[in-house]
């Protein structure tokens, strides 16, 4: 191989290059040309523009019936069904489905078979741009530096740069009103359990069961039994007593209320259990978590009973409840929230407080405490009220 | 004695008439029916010899078929590394059996993940049999009637409606986070599943609610009472007769499901076309002008 064909002058000019290869091994130049029948037949060439026509109007019929089918076929629950499926659904897709397939079809078809059958050569240009061109873009540019005199001038210079990087300051201002901060709802928002740190619970709430709202004794739970429950305000009852017009939950705040609200019920064996601290919260081998992932808030009451594990189907986060709601897999940064339990003088299970910290997942103000932590801090406060409802270390 | 001859004797007279033998039947009747009334405490000791022959029998297949495992007296047994090789069957009650053998689960092929449902190795006679054997061991839920779990006893089609509404509720609460939205199962820890809901037949899904089988949790009827059980099958027998509005179901699995099929079929479908557009449409040898 010759030093002129590797050196890279010679490899830009690409006529120079043909030249020598054309001189090794000469040009055949293009093959010779095949026409497609519809080309040379005229009856074929007749026949694809009927069977592309035919296309367009296959088309166009299910346009038709797409637009008969949305006035006469019912949809909805009482409308007809066909073929296991519903009626207004099926027909509606088949049909806008086949009018705008067949478009697609016939236009495929005509290109194929009737449009100009021509062979293209396109040379292969190198993908930069000529040197020339090069050379007077980058005169252009310094000759703007040089007029601007952005070089010389820094004070110019600095001074909008700084303007410029100022202007991130509105973006970041504007934040502001995504939403008002956890300590303005708190303050603002008269119902109760407002904001991100607290719940609806408190103490002495009655423990009842979600969608029915009746309120459940030990004695009903036999163990393995699983209970997906709320407090009894979001039923509007306290004490099983319809409370008064002020307390009453509606709207959306009760739908917050019940969104943070959520407890799982397990009753367990209670040698199984092995935190002290969840023993200390239980009764009779029952406790109760909240039923917000602390990943990113899916509810959770997926419970496997031989191992009291209870995973999250979103992430598969997965929480220990028999050793105070402790991640054991997943993405979950920190564990389930405890609810205290106690029992009234009716013998019906009872909150001992709210939640001992906030539930659900992480937000800015949020600290993280261990469990012993957060017993040690709710003893302090709660521990001696909570005697009333039954409460004693090592279990209710 | 004079006396007793001539009442026979006077009885004896209207033996011919045409009453007289309805008269003895209905006589006949009557003793029959005091005699029954008499003796059937009689016939409940013979009720008990029954159950108690039932419970042998399921003793006896018990002893063959179960005690491998769950020890000869439904113990349940340990192995020398500790490990459980079947739980203790004291206080399961006669639900779990029927659930367990009813739907083939048990006796258990293999161990693994999950206990698989198959063909039952037993007929009804002999689940009861064995159901009334482990049902004697302790007291525990028993066989349901079909009054408590079929939504066809229901007395009308208000009262389904109104339980299909409740049964939704309790079924959305309680049941989805593992069976799925719509009861077609789902994905559970280390390899096991939550069945599929829809064919299940009614009885054994009261069941599993009564005794949570493997690792589903129980829903005693102090938890999910015996009505709102029934609601909940009513809804998943609602489930089981929606047509598919949204077209084609794949399995109601969601993303899993319906990502294969946008990847195999969608995709598949658009390369066809790709490579329809871009192929060699047919050429001739013929030249331009030729052709006649």
């Amino acid at each position: 191989m010759s030093s002129d064909l590797t050196s890279p002058e010679a490899a830009h000019d690409g006529h120079e290059l043909n030249a020598h290869t054309d001189a090794l091994l000469p040009n055949p130049g293009l093959e010779e040309h095949h026409w497609r029948p519809t080309d040379v037949d005229p009856k074929a060439e007749k026949r694809a523009e009927r069977q592309v026509a035919t296309f367009f109007a296959l088309s166009a019929i299910c346009t038709v019936l797409f637009v008969l089918s949305y006035i006469l076929v019912k949809g909805g629950p009482d409308g007809p069904v066909w073929l296991g499926w519903g009626a207004s659904n099926l027909a509606l897709g088949v049909t806008l489905g086949g009018a705008l397939l067949f478009i697609g079809i016939g236009v495929i078809q005509w290109a194929r078979k009737l449009m100009t059958d021509v062979e293209l050569v396109e040379v292969r240009h190198p993908a930069a741009s000529s040197e020339s061109d090069r050379a007077a873009t980058v005169a252009a540019l310094k000759s703007a530096l040089e007029e601007s005199g952005i070089g010389r001038r820094p004070l110019l210079r600095n001074s909008l740069i700084g303007s410029i990087a100022l202007l991130g300051v509105p973006a970041i201002v504007v934040l502001k009103d995504l939403g008002p901060t956890n300590h303005d709802v708190e303050q603002t928002q008269p119902y109760a359990g407002a904001g991100l740190e607290h719940t609806v619970w408190s103490r002495g709430m009655r423990v009842v069961r979600d969608v029915v709202g009746t309120p459940i004794r030990p004695s009903d739970l036999e163990i393995g039994d699983l209970v997906n429950a709320e407090p009894e305000l979001i039923f509007g009852k306290r004490d099983g007593e319809e409370v008064d017009e002020d307390e009453l939950l509606e709207g959306a705040p009760l739908q917050v209320a019940k969104s943070k609200a959520a407890t799982v019920l397990l009753r367990m064996d209670p040698d199984d259990i092995v935190s002290d601290v969840t023993r200390n919260w239980s009764v009779e081998g029952i406790v109760a978590y909240s039923k917000i992932c602390t990943h990113v808030g899916c509810p959770i009451s997926l419970n496997e009973r031989t191992t009291h594990h209870l995973l999250c189907p979103c992430h598969q986060s997965t929480f220990d409840l028999a050793d105070a709601g402790k991640v054991i897999f997943g993405p979950a940064g920190r564990h389930l929230p405890q609810l205290p339990l106690g029992v009234d003088e009716d013998g019906f299970l009872v909150a001992l407080s709210d939640y001992p910290e906030p539930v659900g997942p992480s937000y800015w103000e949020r600290n993280t405490y261990s469990v012993e932590d957060v017993f040690k801090g709710w003893a302090k406060s709660n521990a001696q009220a909570a005697e009333e409802y039954g409460y004693k270390e090592g279990g209710q | 004695m004079r006396f007793l001859n001539r009442s026979v004797g006077r009885l004896s007279r209207h033996r011919r008439r045409p009453l007289a033998g309805a008269v003895v039947l209905l006589l006949a009747l009557l003793v029959t029916g005091g005699l029954y009334a008499v003796l059937s405490p009689a016939s409940s000791a013979e009720d008990k010899a029954d159950q108690a022959d039932q419970v042998a029998k399921g003793r006896e297949l018990f002893l063959v078929s179960c005690s491998t495992c769950h020890g000869q007296n439904g113990e349940g047994l340990v192995t020398q590394k500790g490990k459980l090789l079947g739980p203790s069957l004291v206080g399961v009650g006669a639900a779990a059996v029927d659930f367990q053998v009813g739907t083939g689960r048990m006796p258990m092929a293999q161990p693994g993940a999950q206990v698989e449902t198959k063909r039952p190795t037993f007929d009804q006679d002999d689940i009861n049999a064995l159901a009334a054997y482990v049902g004697s061991l302790a007291p525990g839920p028993a066989i349901p009637d079909k009054n408590q779990y079929d939504p066809s006893t229901y007395s009308s089609d208000k009262e389904k409606e109104q339980a299909v509404t409740l049964g939704g509720q309790i079924f959305l609460t309680n049941c989805t986070a593992c069976h799925n939205f719509t009861g077609a199962g789902g994905a559970m820890p280390r390899g096991g599943h939550a069945p599929r809901l829809l064919d299940t037949d009614p009885k054994y899904i009261y069941e599993a609610m009564l005794t949570g089988p493997q690792s589903m949790d129980n829903f005693s009827d102090g938890n999910i009472s015996p009505e709102e059980k029934k609601a909940v099958i009513a809804y998943i027998e609602n489930m089981r007769e929606q047509p598919g509005y949204g077209g084609f179901s794949l399995g109601g699995l969601g993303p899993v499901s319906e990502g294969l099929f946008a990847w195999v079929a969608g995709i598949g479908v658009l390369i066809g076309f790709a490579v329809w557009i871009a192929a060699h449409t047919t050429r001739t040898n013929k030249k331009k002008g030729t052709a006649q």
